[in-house]
């Protein structure tokens, strides 16, 4: 079976759906989305591009392992908690950077965001490596 | 201080890349760090003599009342001069005896933590601090023990070392907060003042937990079987942690609260009477051991014991006298197990009926153990010797029992004194015995540790006025809480306890003479190994394991079906402690103000819940379970939760791909389980949903304008620097609880992926590059996993409701 539309459809639906999940990270704080939907999103567009093509070739296009997505979010997330500690507040206490960048305008950038990275790519992690096990099975 | 217990740490993580650098040197590179130490401790000697107490603390989490508090008395510059002095050589030791060993580097980092833990415990000034540390050693010695891990026995010995102390110290962590909760302080140094204490009603509890935790920790009466037993673990160790140092520890967590509980009946009685039936005891079992090791380790038990007893007694005398044997006993123990590693290392033979001649092959270490075993026997004019004057003058003063234990006392060291016998002159007189024939006299590093520490031994005795002045005077000033002068010296002149003293080296050599009688080892080991203690501890382990199976058994037998029901009717059960409390004040919502949309978004989702259930075939059922999770969806869309619905229609897509994935894998489809099945199972859903109405209804009809919704709202945007309260809530104010929650997540998805791959039987890849076959797990294990496997991608599947999983048709399954 030779599912061509799909495939076509996959490869350019991929980048966008992958562009979108980070979009749902990063504008999760102030409107819906974050880290776990963001994940999820993720971890569909790959499975669907695993669908079209198939599990060696989505694995290919991962490069790393879902397990080590995993590790990564949660010791990222759990990272992001240490530079309260340095700060003497207590751990996980939010840290915020407020910088004025021309073209962009004021951006805020803390560390709740580097924990919903983590956040992101545990969940993602997760959700893939249960998928692309099945698939494979 | 912090700096001195905090660096040892340091090191331990940088040792295993030691012996690369190092080579054959490594033992000496590691002793200059415990060297330094010993100086360092030493140079406090003058000030602590005079009487000083250094403290230094630093917060730690105050919250708790967490503080780390170190103070340098008396009582701990002996015990940290000890770990540190021993520590040295035993590195240097260790080095010779495990030269090439290819985990050398692990050691010696496990060594270290040892090492700094256990001086964080004689320093620790907070109670929670030196519970810490505490455990920190327990682990440790569970480490080194089962150092050699191949070793069946030796990982069943420091399970059983780990087992026994980490109760104690459990025991031990409860007294300790007891007391902290009645004074209102965790620090040891304010709790010792507090002898109004003694009145409270948890005061005998917190007293009986604390003995608990050193009892287990000194292998008293009736825990002392694990030391014996902890044998297995490499000799430096034997030497260190379980002579010298950590067994000690438990000695020093009674001196150490000595000022608090002292004057206390269960205290003395408890405490002197453990300690003297630990005593005879084990020089009796001592007597009748033929394993080189094993005869010490009894006679360390024994010496822990006097230890115990003559802190119970609590004279002044009694003090002086167990600080004495404290520091005699940590060296020549020390230098006789060492010597019994070099020895074993030299002949591979540690049974002293079959060794002997040894002094011709092996000069300087037969020396070394001649000192030693000297100081054992108490013969003059070692320290021992005045320590064990000491020792009878102080049961001979005792206030209760004075002629028993005085007689126990007697006991006991005739026994040590034919145990010294035992272990010098079978081993190194005589003629040479076939076992030693080959042996060679030991490398320096072998005999420089066993050298130092006996002739130590020997030579503090001609310095011991200046010794009992400077140190152990202070030492039992700060285990008694009050000064106390004491008066060592060599010769006291004619009296009782010398006379007792000779008489008790005679009969001490008739007891050595008359082994061939009195000494039946096969017999006396038979009966322990049957009656011990050591068997109750393996009776305890196997009922326990039975217990463990029939429960697991009963509760995780592998059907879905069974957790989600308990679950499910935990959760109803719970929610109705409370409902049923509060029924008569439910209030229903006070008005049903619906739309047309809503009206039929809720019928949807009923009907297709309801197709869901008595569909027949599996993809009816599962499109009704996709568009009442759809249906959801939408609803939180009309009520403004665009986050929940957003997320709530992705999972439902990535729980249509694994549905999809499933399908073909699943058993054939049985849409008809028996009558009793369905109404059983009707029963549970419609309590479960009931409830869940129920509590919305009720929650609806007292709501207003929360607190916490409240709080959120306002400081979203000033605290969290976000608009999406949600988020906010999510990454920031309850970050925690995600962190905790994605960790879960994490280990549920590794678990399912363990079970596919255990289902797909591909073979795991053993981190050596080995490929581990599946057949050669355990079959037992390999059944299960894939019973609990087989559950989780049957999810679906409705089982008949008797124990045998149905055979379904596409694969074959194991029958139970």
């Amino acid at each position: 079976m030779n599912p061509v539309i799909l495939r076509t459809a996959a490869t350019f639906m991929l980048p966008l759906l992958i562009l979108f999940s980070v979009f749902l990270l990063f504008q999760g704080h102030n409107e819906p989305g974050g880290g776990f939907v963001g994940g999820l999103m993720a971890a569909a567009a790959v499975a669907l591009y695993a669908i079209a093509f198939d599990v060696p070739e989505a694995r290919r296009l991962l490069r790393v392992d879902p397990q080590l997505l995993v590790a990564w979010g949660v010791l990222l997330a759990a990272g992001s908690g240490v530079p309260a500690l340095i700060a003497g507040e207590p751990l996980l206490t939010g840290q915020w950077f407020n910088r004025e960048i021309p073209v962009f305008g004021e951006v805020h950038l803390g560390t709740p965001l580097v924990f919903d990275a983590g956040v992101y790519l545990a969940v993602a992690g997760v959700a893939l490596l249960i998928v692309l096990t099945m698939m494979e099975e | 201080m912090l700096l001195a217990v905090f660096s040892g740490f340091a090191l331990a993580m940088l040792a295993p890349w030691l012996p690369r650098l190092a080579g054959r040197m490594t033992g000496w590179a590691v002793a200059v760090f415990p060297a330094s130490l010993a100086a360092y401790f030493a140079s406090w000697l003058p000030a602590i003599g005079d009487g000083m107490a250094p403290r230094e603390s630093y917060v730690w989490a105050a919250e708790l009342g967490l503080r780390l508090s170190f103070r340098l008395d008396g009582l701990s510059l002996l015990m940290a001069l000890l770990i540190t002095g021993i520590g040295a050589l035993v590195a240097v030791y260790a080095g010779g005896y495990l030269a090439g060993h290819r985990r050398l580097g692990l050691f010696f980092a496990y060594l270290l933590v040892f090492m700094s833990a256990m001086l964080g415990l004689v320093l620790a000034d907070n109670v929670l601090c030196l519970f810490v540390f505490w455990e920190l050693t327990t682990i440790s010695s569970f480490l080194l023990i089962g150092f050699e891990h191949e070793r069946e026995a030796a990982r069943s010995a420091a399970l059983m070392s780990l087992l026994v102390t980490a109760f104690g110290g459990l025991a031990l962590l409860a007294g300790l907060l007891l007391l902290g909760h009645m004074a209102g302080t965790s620090e040891i140094s304010d709790l010792l003042t507090r002898r109004d204490l003694a009145g409270d009603r948890l005061f005998v509890p917190a007293l009986v937990l604390v003995l608990l935790g050193a009892f287990t920790k000194s292998a008293q009466f009736p825990f002392h079987f694990w030391l014996p037993a902890a044998m297995q673990a490499p000799t430096p160790v034997s030497a260190y942690l379980h002579s010298a140092t950590m067994v000690k520890a438990g000695v020093y967590l009674l001196a150490r609260f000595q000022p608090l509980f002292a004057g206390h009946e269960i205290w003395h009685g408890a405490v002197t009477g453990v300690g003297a039936a630990t005593m005879v005891y084990a020089a009796f079992l001592a007597y009748q051991s033929s394993d080189l090791k094993q005869i010490l380790a009894n006679a360390t038990v024994c010496v822990l014991g006097t230890l115990t007893m003559l802190i119970g007694i609590g004279t002044d005398q009694a003090i002086g006298a167990a600080m004495a044997v404290l520091l005699a006993h940590a060296l020549y123990k020390g230098a006789l197990f060492l010597v019994a590693g070099a020895v074993d290392h030299a002949t591979g033979e540690r049974d002293v009926d079959r060794l002997g001649g040894l002094w011709r092959k092996m000069p300087v270490t037969a020396l070394a153990a001649g000192l030693a075993a000297l100081a054992m026997a108490g013969l003059i004019p070692t320290f021992a010797f005045i320590a064990k004057e000491g020792f009878y003058e102080a049961t001979q003063h005792a206030e209760v029992a004075a002629w028993l234990l005085t007689a126990a006392s007697v006991l006991a060291n005739v026994c040590l004194v034919a145990v010294a016998g035992l272990v010098w002159i079978k081993p190194f007189a005589g003629r040479p015995s076939d076992a030693v024939r080959a042996a060679h006299e030991a490398p320096l590093s072998l005999w420089l540790g066993p050298l130092v520490l006996a002739s130590g031994g020997l030579g503090l005795g001609f310095y011991a006025k200046i010794l009992g002045e400077r140190l152990l005077g202070p030492t039992a000033a700060a285990v008694a809480g009050r000064p106390i002068e004491l008066e060592l010296a060599l010769w006291h002149g004619v009296n009782r306890t010398l006379i007792l003293s000779a008489a008790t080296v005679a009969a001490g050599i008739v007891l050595y003479g008359a082994q061939r009688w009195l000494r039946q080892v096969e017999r006396v080991q038979a009966v322990v190994a049957r009656f011990g203690f050591a068997q109750a501890y393996h009776r305890l382990l196997a009922g326990l394991n039975v217990l463990a199976r029939w429960q697991t058994r009963v509760l995780q037998n592998g059907y879905l079906r069974l957790y989600v029901t308990m679950i499910v009717l935990t959760t109803v059960g719970l929610v109705w402690v409370t409902l049923a409390k509060e029924l008569p004040n439910l209030k229903w919502p006070s008005s049903w103000d619906l739309k047309f949309h809503e009206v039929v978004l809720a019928g949807l989702i009923l009907a297709s819940a309801l197709l869901a259930v008595v569909s027949r075939s599996r993809l009816g059922a599962i499109v009704g379970l996709g568009v009442v999770g759809y249906g959801v969806a939408a609803i939180y869309v009309l009520f403004g939760a665009p986050d929940l619905a957003m997320t709530q229609f992705v999972v439902e897509t990535l729980t249509v791909i694994l549905l999809v994935l499933a399908f073909l894998r699943l058993p054939r489809f049985r849409p008809r389980s028996p009558r009793g099945a369905r109404l059983r199972d009707a029963a549970v859903s419609a309590a479960t949903g009931g409830t869940i109405t129920l509590l919305l209804l009720f929650a609806t009809g007292q709501r207003s304008e929360g607190a916490a919704s409240r709080f959120y709202a306002d400081h979203s945007l000033s605290g969290g620097h976000g608009r999406n309260i949600v988020n906010v809530i999510l990454v920031d104010f309850r970050a925690l609880d995600t962190l905790g929650e994605i960790t879960v997540l994490g280990i549920a998805g590794v678990g399912v992926y363990a079970l596919l791959r255990l289902r797909l039987g591909i073979v795991p890849q053993m981190p050596g590059g080995a490929r581990q076959p599946i057949a050669d797990m355990p079959e037992q294990s390999f059944r299960e996993m894939e019973r609990r496997g087989s559950s989780v991608t049957v999810a679906g599947e409705p089982h008949p409701a008797g124990p045998t999983p149905a055979a379904p048709q596409s694969r074959q399954e194991d029958p139970p």
